[in-house]
């Protein structure tokens, strides 16, 4: 990997904006790691699977990440910030729920999908405040409020199950749009948008970047920490409601341990993408691409009908495998420079 | 190219004098003569910036050697090698004698290299005791810590070098004078043969000072190597036997103090004679900006009354811990006093949180640069920018090309040195990165502007660019209170300085009446 080096120290106006680099200094990034992974699983999968590439089951294979990838999102600028949320996957849980008590009271899809968003919004003002405004560690919290979210969906349901959609509501999880595209692939795309303008393209993005690398520094240059901190969680529950409607519309029922365990499947997504788990970087993009990676990955598996047990053992071994890939060719590289 | 430029040995040693010539006419000469550790050959690149070009750097037993040089010449990247924190290049470094690469933190204390930092390396939650036994603690036969010998060792030490604490104390309750005494114990304790001391007087009291002066001498009588870094000419004249001068990553001196003039030495180290005189040229207009009335918090000061006139200079002088930091940043907005009305521009103003100082043109150069000031992690762009997002964004959407061009335009007025605007602000010098913070905050357009020790830890060059835009600004009419220390700072610069003592304001002179005796009575309390 070389970096072009310049031992130029311009002054004053004579400063370029950007440091001159070579094209591998360019490439040296994670998401060209990712890519390089991504097309490498398509392959194999290719070659392990005659089913694999079908355009029907590409797409069918789309589900298996998108739901996520949407919360992922959401929680990778939370990251960012320095903070986490670990109450996802509950949030969707106890999101679902109401919107399976509103259906069963006999209302419309539009009052459905309302009281969802609501709640997870509800949800996540909760979260927002305890960490931001009463300033509770963001780990503890979301721990707490993620037995809490899922325990008030199980005290509501019991071992019952809420499956009383009415027909309008599978469209989010179940349509299609021009008869090519799922209702679910065109959230994913809007809402991997919209993230990545917010991150990369407005005030509000630059401020998560600033508050996760020094919040000290941020709030002394005029940035309100907490502002930003609450609206982060605001945003994670509304993602988490959004997952919660295509995921309920998809499943078409409602159960308590719907989503069980998603936070941490969520959270790999985020970290795989090359966010920094201490804050300060990362980018849409690479959740973008961890997150098509990780659907690629559970998908090819479950066309060789490995079951869902082996298939985390999998996706564990995958994480560990791609965020030590780098430091050992870096480990390698320089003990090859040092024997030379 | 290699410059090898040899320092001979104390004329108290026979055969190193006799040898040291052969090193001088080779430097692959036998390495016979008694230096302890050398470095030769030494580069070192990061990206976009060669740090570290060619350095040879040798050590004698028993010897001070002074490291001097701008702040980005060099000198902590020198120190993250010895200390085994980075790994260099090219080049050699011997350890009496013997080839020697230190990949850990752990092999260069085991090689006998400890370094005290300026802003010591210590846990603050720890005690005396812990601190200075920290990874090789006594054990007892079941592997548990052993107590009551750590302790008596911790005391034996300290008694060594006569610092009056307990070994039970948790260091956060001690001064950073103290801090100092607890890291140079540990340096003791691991058996140390050099000790580099990286600015240990930037943050200490003249007093203080001494007391560490006395320890160094110390450690020199013990045999020890000490390489010492300091920007005060104060502390290398004192203390020194040998000085070498980096400039911009190269060796560009090396030899005995007593064969050199401070004038030469600074001109080695910036390149160019540097004038001392301070550039002043503003003078303070009539109207009243910023009128403070008795401003009181309940531990930190009390009865604070004064006014700031546009195009001023007003000098904040007194000793550490006098309550100067904490009145800026009650202003600023970071507490809240408990009483007191502040009024800017003849209008009643309450300021109860940063942004809404920063919207009254109100803004607040911190002394704590990396961690107040600064992001380290990010660009000089971004840094320069950041509190003034509004301004250069559109409808909550970035406009980088503006962003950029504000940049460049206060990196121009700042005499910025970068390769690039979008390089991080932590891989500039610390001098470079207090243009980068004071920038952030002219790019907002303040009416006040209050700087925090503005010059502490910066090179000369750097600290002469601070005062001659701090005329320059006071000259186009901003305000510009200025807390500082140091003595010819305050005399130099200000129209106007203020004496703090206890939280309290001692005293007021205007530039002509003030002399360096009358404010360090006031200061210190001194009344003779």
């Amino acid at each position: 990997m070389s970096i072009a080096f310049s031992n130029v120290r311009r002054r004053g106006a004579e400063i370029p904006n950007k440091l001159e680099m070579t094209m591998m200094g360019r490439l040296a990034r994670w998401e060209t790691l990712l890519v390089c992974v991504v097309a490498l699983v398509f392959f194999l999968n290719t070659i392990a699977s005659p089913y694999f590439l079908d355009v029907w089951n590409l797409s069918d294979a789309t589900y298996n990440f998108i739901e996520k990838a949407i919360i992922a999102f959401a929680v990778a600028l939370v990251i960012i910030s320095g903070e986490i949320d670990l109450s996802v996957a509950a949030n969707i849980a106890l999101s679902s729920t109401i919107m399976g008590a509103v259906a069963t009271a006999g209302y419309d899809t539009p009052i459905i999908v309302g009281a969802g968003l609501l709640t997870s919004l509800a949800c996540g003002a909760f979260n927002g405040f305890l960490v931001a405004k009463v300033g509770l560690h963001s780990i503890i919290v979301t721990i707490a409020t993620m037995s809490l979210f899922r325990g008030i969906s199980y005290i509501i349901l019991g071992d019952t199950v809420y499956k009383n959609y009415p027909d309008s509501f599978a469209w989010f999880g179940q349509g299609y749009l021009f008869d090519a595209f799922t209702v679910e692939m065109a959230f994913f795309i809007v809402i991997a948008v919209f993230f990545w303008m917010l991150l990369h393209k407005t005030v509000f993005g630059r401020q998560v970047y600033v508050i996760g690398n020094n919040k000290t520094c941020a709030a002394f240059s005029g940035i309100k920490v907490q502002r930003v901190k609450f609206s982060l969680f605001l945003l994670s529950g509304l993602a988490s409601g959004v997952a919660a409607v295509l995921l309920t519309s998809r499943l078409g029922s409602t159960r308590p341990s719907i989503a069980l365990g998603w936070e941490l499947e969520v959270v790999t997504m985020v970290v795989l993408g090359g966010v920094s788990i201490l804050g300060g970087s990362g980018t849409i993009l690479g959740v973008i691409l961890a997150s098509v990676l990780m659907g690629l990955v559970t998908f090819g598996l479950g066309l060789l009908n490995v079951p869902g047990i082996v298939m985390t053992i999998f996706t564990g071994c995958l994480l560990i495998a791609v965020i030590v890939l780098p430091r050992i060719t870096k480990l390698i590289m320089s003990h090859s420079k040092k024997t030379k | 190219m290699s410059i090898t430029m040899d320092v001979s040995a104390p004329a108290t040693s026979g055969v190193a004098r006799a040898t040291s010539g052969d090193v001088h006419a080779d430097g692959r000469a036998q390495e016979v003569n008694n230096c302890v550790l050398e470095m030769r050959g030494i580069s070192k690149t990061f990206p976009g910036v060669k740090a570290l070009d060619d350095i040879s750097l040798k050590l004698y037993p028993g010897s001070v050697t002074a490291l001097i040089g701008e702040n980005g010449a060099g000198k902590s990247t020198l120190v993250k090698i010895l200390t085994g924190v980075y790994q260099f290049d090219q080049g050699e470094i011997f350890l009496e004698g013997k080839s020697q690469r230190f990949v850990s933190a752990l092999d260069a204390t085991n090689a006998g290299v400890t370094a005290i930092h300026q802003e010591t390396v210590l846990f603050d939650e720890l005690s005396v005791a812990e601190n200075i036994f920290l990874g090789q603690e006594p054990r007892t036969r079941l592997g548990f810590i052993d107590w009551p010998t750590m302790e008596a060792n911790a005391a034996a030490v300290l008694k060594k070098i006569d610092a009056d604490m307990s070994p039970k104390t948790i260091l956060k309750d001690l001064t950073i004078g103290h801090k100092h005494m607890v890291a140079i114990a540990r340096a003791l304790s691991t058996d140390a043969r050099i000790v580099i001391m990286d600015e240990p007087t930037a943050a200490l009291s003249s007093k203080e000072a001494e007391e560490l002066y006395e320890l160094v001498d110390w450690l020199k009588s013990e045999g020890k190597s000490i390489l010492f870094i300091s920007h005060k000419f104060e502390d290398v004249f004192r203390i020194a036997d040998r000085y070498t001068v980096f400039r911009d990553g190269q060796l560009v001196g090396a030899g005995l103090l007593a064969d050199v003039e401070r004038p030469d030495l600074v001109k080695m180290m910036v390149g160019r004679a540097v004038d001392r005189a301070f550039p002043k040229n503003n003078t303070p207009g009539t109207d009243v900006v910023m009128k403070v009335d008795n401003y009181c918090h309940p531990t930190e000061f009390d009865s604070i009354s004064f006014e700031l006139k546009r195009g001023e200079i007003l000098g904040v002088y007194g000793l550490v811990g006098a309550g100067r930091t904490e009145v800026a940043q009650a202003l600023f907005g970071a507490t809240t006093p408990s009483n007191g009305t502040l009024e800017l521009e003849g209008e009643a103003v309450e300021i109860r949180s940063f942004d809404q100082a920063i919207s009254k043109g109100l803004v607040y150069v911190p002394e704590d640069r990396g961690k107040q000031g600064v992001t380290l992690e990010m660009s000089i762009a971004e840094n320069i920018g950041m509190a003034s997002l509004k301004p250069t964004s559109k409808k909550g959407f970035l406009d980088l090309a503006r962003e950029f061009e504000m940049a460049r335009k206060y990196a121009d007025r700042l005499d910025l040195r970068a390769a690039a605007l979008d390089q991080p602000v932590g891989s500039l010098s610390g001098g470079n990165q207090q243009k980068v913070v004071i920038g952030k905050w002219l790019a907002t357009l303040p009416k006040v502007i209050i700087l925090d020790e503005p010059t502490k830890g910066i090179d000369i060059g750097s600290k002469a660019a601070v005062h001659g835009f701090m005329s320059e600004l006071a000259e186009e009419g901003l305000s510009v209170m200025m807390i500082s220390s140091e003595l010819p700072e305050i005399l130099g610069m200000s129209d106007r300085i203020l004496v703090m003592r206890d939280g309290l304001i001692v005293g007021e002179f205007d530039r002509a009446d003030a002399t360096p005796e009358k404010l360090v009575n006031l200061a210190t309390g001194n009344t003779q």
